[in-house]
């Protein structure tokens, strides 16, 4: 067992390295100055056109194309400056051995340009791909440059954890959860003592409130997680270290609409614009197990849970079609019932038929029926 | 029985001596007073106008003739509802006692009638019909203050005009006391109205200074306000040369005249004095076309013959008159002429190298300013002028404002409506120079359309059109520019503070790094606030008239001497550089005396045709190209000007 001191020690170590990175960009960028060539930060693309999906790995994985982030031009100038703007707080960060979470860097880094009325960052969705642009750039990860997001998700289950030195016990949590952090490394989330069986992602935070009052977890034996939405880095990596370190499967339940599915695919095989995480993050055998349009015939829900789709709602599905990780038989199918039936369901809509509905029968039939989709 | 037996026979109602009775000699007067709007009196507003002017110009020409820098004062005072004193007086060389009464009160009498050479005005009606006009409406005699020289009386004269004999009826004449060395007054009454606009008084002061920047003026408006120009050059324009008619531009009648005149003269001397151009082979050469014997005597020449004659005279290739008959404002002075009237822009100016249509010497140019305190978004002004006078009225019979209206702006960076005016913060000023100006009336309000006018207004509008363009690019691209430093230049001191940080350098230290890179990304270079109007390059075929040196008044020399430097510099720099045009301007000098009547054989023509037709469709950088060598062959042009000067 790792005790708090060389948790530390290794937490300097691994504060110099990235210390070291930022650095050597900084000198590079001089070196390139005092030539009067234009400086010029290699940035690897984060978009679409930059990912492909491995199928040996089944992830999204970033593909090789750079972009050259240069001073001298109009376009780039001030997100290059912004770049070792992010760059040098991180610097003070690794430093001083603090983390701070990147709402709090907005406001480290924003101020006004003095003697302009131009601000350095006018909102935070400006600084937070800046980040991103840094994390790929230095090959840091985010808690590697001392930054974490807000932390968003609940947690519970028959395990124990050790949480930077504390003892945890998750089945003892009361109605509130163990609240996820935003790091989950091993150096910072240990494993200790697990009962659990698998792992019940689910996308709604009323589910999982309705699922931990009926002690759901202790009845399975599984750890039951809920982000509230999209999963956050912190829960994929705890998923995916769960997974991977525990042989846990993995089930996810999410709305019947192409969002849903979307939250489901992130867990799965990662995102577009972390797609440089994939392997550290993605769990390619996560299980679908619903919202499923075919549920609605499968359980006989009424007909006032159905929600027609709008017209977004059939754009993003749409979108999803041509997206290489659902060109699978079984997503293409899945995707095409929900535009044919015309009609999006969210989990709540189990409740329709009983409070406990969704703990009593809806996962339990699904799992051991075995009916969900890889 | 006919149809015709059937009418009544038509009954005689006069005889020929009856009618004789009633036939008598129409005096020049009686005409005016039915005809008045043909001289520019038809309307109260037109009549105020017209009588500024006519004195105005002549003042102007009698101040110039003399050799005098002219200094006018123009004074107009509302005596009553609808009825003006207007006054006009200059520093001119005065007025003879004997001639006051037939110049102010005689219509049709004048020096400029007879000659052929380029001033306002031709004829010789204009002020007396304004006095007329002024006494016809308000019975007030014309009043005329005159003085020749120092030491000498003034004198002041009253006058009438006998309207049925065309003859002056002097009420007064005293010697006075004038305070002034020379020059004279006029004064009229008149019922008039006075308004603002394009077409008032004040439009036609303020257009008068833009093309006379040698003239100073006081003008005293009937609101009581007071506007004062002082003079922009001291230098005065070029005297305009007599000349003789050219063959080309004679007409039948008066070559029946001419030879008829010629007593003691064969037929062949008579063409050799009476035309310029005319050398004694050549009229050898025009009577042998002619079928005319060279040495009969020419005021013995039958009717046919001479009409042969004049036909062999129209064929007959003949060297162009000389072009120093015609007196241009000038590149320079254009530009300075437009500095008095808008304020803040760019000024661009073009002057073309004198042309000729129907024996008439001619020469066109063109001004732009553009920007400053003109109106972003309205139509160009036009400015129209003929022999330095403003042409105010009839805009749309003008050729002139045809020119501007038929040329593409969009091709020089501007906005032009379908059929309209190009819109921008721009005034287009237009100056035709001709010993004769062919105006559609004798109003002198539109120049009609010949197609050697149109085709060098066009060329001229062509020449200022690329240089704005060029400049408004350049511009366009240093503001970019500044943009873009200004950019960097902010990010700059940010990169200071983190780069130092992560590097552990001083902040002015990574500072001092980028900002001495900063030249290898950005132009430098600081947009001016304006661009200097010699930043394109005169034109080719440079301001003055090639064959003459132009005669600078004595401030000019002076004013020019820092100009001179510059010039000479560029002088050796074109010579060193072989212009791709340098034939061209070798032909340039070797039209000294002259321009070829069949221009097309001169390299310049080529250029300009191809220049034209490529109309729009030359694409922009083609065009920078070609702008480019424009300037190049401009400058030297204008060292050897110069160097004449020197």
């Amino acid at each position: 067992m790792a005790t708090k001191g060389s948790l530390d020690k290794a937490r300097a170590v691994r504060a110099q390295k990235t210390l070291g990175k930022i650095e050597a960009l900084a000198l590079e960028t001089l070196r390139q100055v005092k030539r009067a060539d234009n400086p010029a930060l290699e940035l690897p693309i984060r978009a679409l056109s930059n990912v492909a999906f491995s199928e040996k790995h089944r992830l999204i994985e970033l593909g090789d194309k750079v972009q050259s982030r240069e001073f001298f031009n109009v376009s780039m100038a001030k997100k290059f400056m912004q770049t070792f703007l992010v760059a040098g707080a991180c610097k003070d960060l690794l430093e001083s051995g603090k983390t701070t979470s990147i709402r709090d860097l907005f406001y480290m880094t924003k101020h006004t340009i003095k003697g302009y009325s131009e601000n350095t960052f006018d909102d935070q969705v400006e600084s937070d791909p800046i980040i991103e642009d840094l994390e790929v750039g230095l090959d840091a990860l985010r808690e590697e440059l001392h930054l974490f997001a807000n932390k968003k998700g609940s947690m519970v289950g028959p395990m124990v954890i050790v949480d930077t030195g504390d003892e945890i016990d998750l089945s003892r949590m009361g109605s509130g959860g163990w609240s996820v952090p935003s790091i989950t490394e091993d150096y910072v989330i240990e494993f200790k003592k697990s009962e659990a069986e698998f792992v019940m992602l689910v996308e709604k935070e009323a589910v999982w409130h309705r699922l931990n009052e009926d002690k759901f977890w202790r009845k399975h034996k599984c750890l039951l997680l809920t982000c509230g939405g999209q999963a956050t880095r912190g829960a994929r990596r705890l998923i995916q270290r769960l997974n991977s370190e525990l042989k846990l499967p993995v089930y996810v339940l999410v709305d019947n609409d192409p969002w849903g599915l979307y939250i489901y695919s992130v867990v799965k095989q990662g995102s577009i614009s972390l797609a440089y995480e994939s392997m550290r993050m993605a769990c390619p055998k996560a299980r679908f197990l619903g919202l499923r349009t075919r549920d609605f015939k499968e359980f006989k829900l009424s007909d006032e849970v159905k929600i027609e789709l709008l017209k977004e709602d059939i754009t993003r599905a749409k979108q999803m079609l041509a997206y290489p990780w659902f060109a699978a038989k079984q997503w293409q199918e899945e995707i095409n019932d929900q535009l044919e039936a015309g009609f999006k369901m969210e989990i709540e809509a189990l409740s329709n038929k009983d409070i406990s509905f969704v703990t009593d029968v809806y996962i339990p039939q699904k799992i051991s029926n075995k009916d969900w989709l890889v | 029985m006919s149809v015709a037996e059937l009418s009544p026979k038509p009954q005689r109602r006069a005889t020929a001596e009856s009618m004789a009775q009633k036939q008598r000699e129409i005096s020049v007067s009686e005409f005016f007073t039915k005809n008045r709007h043909l001289l520019g009196f038809d309307n109260p507003a037109k009549a105020l106008l017209t009588t500024v002017k006519e004195a105005v110009d002549n003042s102007l020409d009698a101040c110039e003739e003399a050799g005098i820098l002219p200094t006018l004062a123009v004074e107009i005072t509302e005596v009553s509802e609808n009825r003006y004193r207007v006054a006009v007086e200059d520093n001119g060389p005065g007025i003879v006692k004997e001639q006051i009464p037939k110049i102010f009160a005689k219509l049709l009498y004048g020096s400029k009638f007879h000659r052929l050479k380029q001033a306002r005005g031709q004829q010789g009606i204009g002020i007396s019909a304004a006095g007329l006009y002024a006494m016809l409406t308000t019975g007030r005699p014309i009043l005329i203050l005159s003085k020749t020289g120092k030491g000498r009386a003034a004198r002041r004269v009253e006058l009438r005009i006998d309207t049925r004999k065309n003859q002056p009826d002097v009420l007064k004449d005293e010697q006075v006391e004038w305070d002034k060395d020379h020059g004279t007054r006029v004064e009229l009454e008149l019922t008039g109205t006075y308004r603002g606009g394009r077409t008032g008084v004040d439009a036609y002061l303020e257009q008068s200074v833009v093309a006379n920047p040698h003239l100073e003026l006081t003008y005293r408006s009937p609101k009581g306000e007071v506007q004062e120009y002082p003079r922009a050059s001291q230098e005065l324009p070029r005297e305009a040369q007599e000349i003789k008619p050219h063959p080309h531009g004679v007409e039948l009648g008066m070559l029946l005249k001419m030879m008829q005149d010629s007593d003691h003269m064969s037929a062949k001397a008579a063409l050799v004095d009476n035309f310029s151009r005319v050398s004694p082979a050549l009229a050898q050469s025009i009577c042998e076309r002619a079928g005319v014997k060279p040495n009969k005597r020419a005021p013995d020449l039958l009717g046919e013959e001479i009409e042969r004659l004049h036909k062999a005279l129209g064929e007959v290739k003949v060297l162009a008159p000389p072009a120093t008959c015609v007196v241009p404002i000038g590149e320079e002075l254009i530009v300075a002429g437009l500095k008095r009237r808008f304020h803040g822009g760019q000024y661009f100016s073009s002057t073309r190298p004198p042309a000729v249509y129907r024996g008439n010497p001619f020469v066109v140019e063109c001004g732009i300013a553009y920007g400053g305190d003109l109106p972003l978004e309205e139509p160009a002004e036009v400015l129209r002028f003929a022999n330095r006078v403003p042409l105010q009225y009839q805009p749309k019979a003008c050729a002139i404002s045809e020119a501007v209206y038929e040329l593409n702006w969009r091709n020089y960076g501007l906005s032009q409506p379908r059929g309209s005016l190009p819109l921008g913060p721009m005034a287009i000023f237009i100056h035709l120079a001709s010993v004769w100006v062919p105006f559609t009336s004798e109003a002198k309000e539109a120049v009609a359309h010949y197609p050697e006018l149109l085709r060098e207004i066009t060329l001229a509008l062509q020449e200022c059109g690329r240089r704005l363009a060029q400049s408004l690019r350049a511009r366009a691209r240093l503001d970019s520019e500044a943009k873009r430093r200004g950019l960097f230049e902010r990010y700059i001191p940010e990169l200071g503070m983190s780069i130092g940080k992560i590097t552990g350098r001083t902040r002015a230290d990574v500072e001092k790094l980028f900002l001495q890179a900063l030249p290898h990304f950005v132009n430098m270079k600081e947009p001016p606030p304006e661009l200097p109007p010699t930043e394109g390059g005169p034109a080719d075929g440079a301001a003055a008239a090639p064959d003459l040196p132009p005669t600078p008044g004595p401030g000019s020399v002076e004013d020019k001497a820092p100009k001179t430097k510059k010039a000479a510099k560029r002088d050796g720099e074109a010579k060193g550089t072989a212009t791709p045009r340098g034939k061209a301007t070798k032909a340039d000098s070797a039209q000294e005396e002259a321009v070829k009547v069949t221009p097309t054989k001169s390299a310049r023509s080529k250029a300009e045709a191809v220049e034209s037709a490529r109309g729009g469709r030359a694409t922009s950088k083609a065009k920078v190209k070609k702008g480019g060598r424009d300037s190049k062959a401009g400058r030297s042009k204008k060292g050897e000007q110069l160097k004449l000067i020197e």
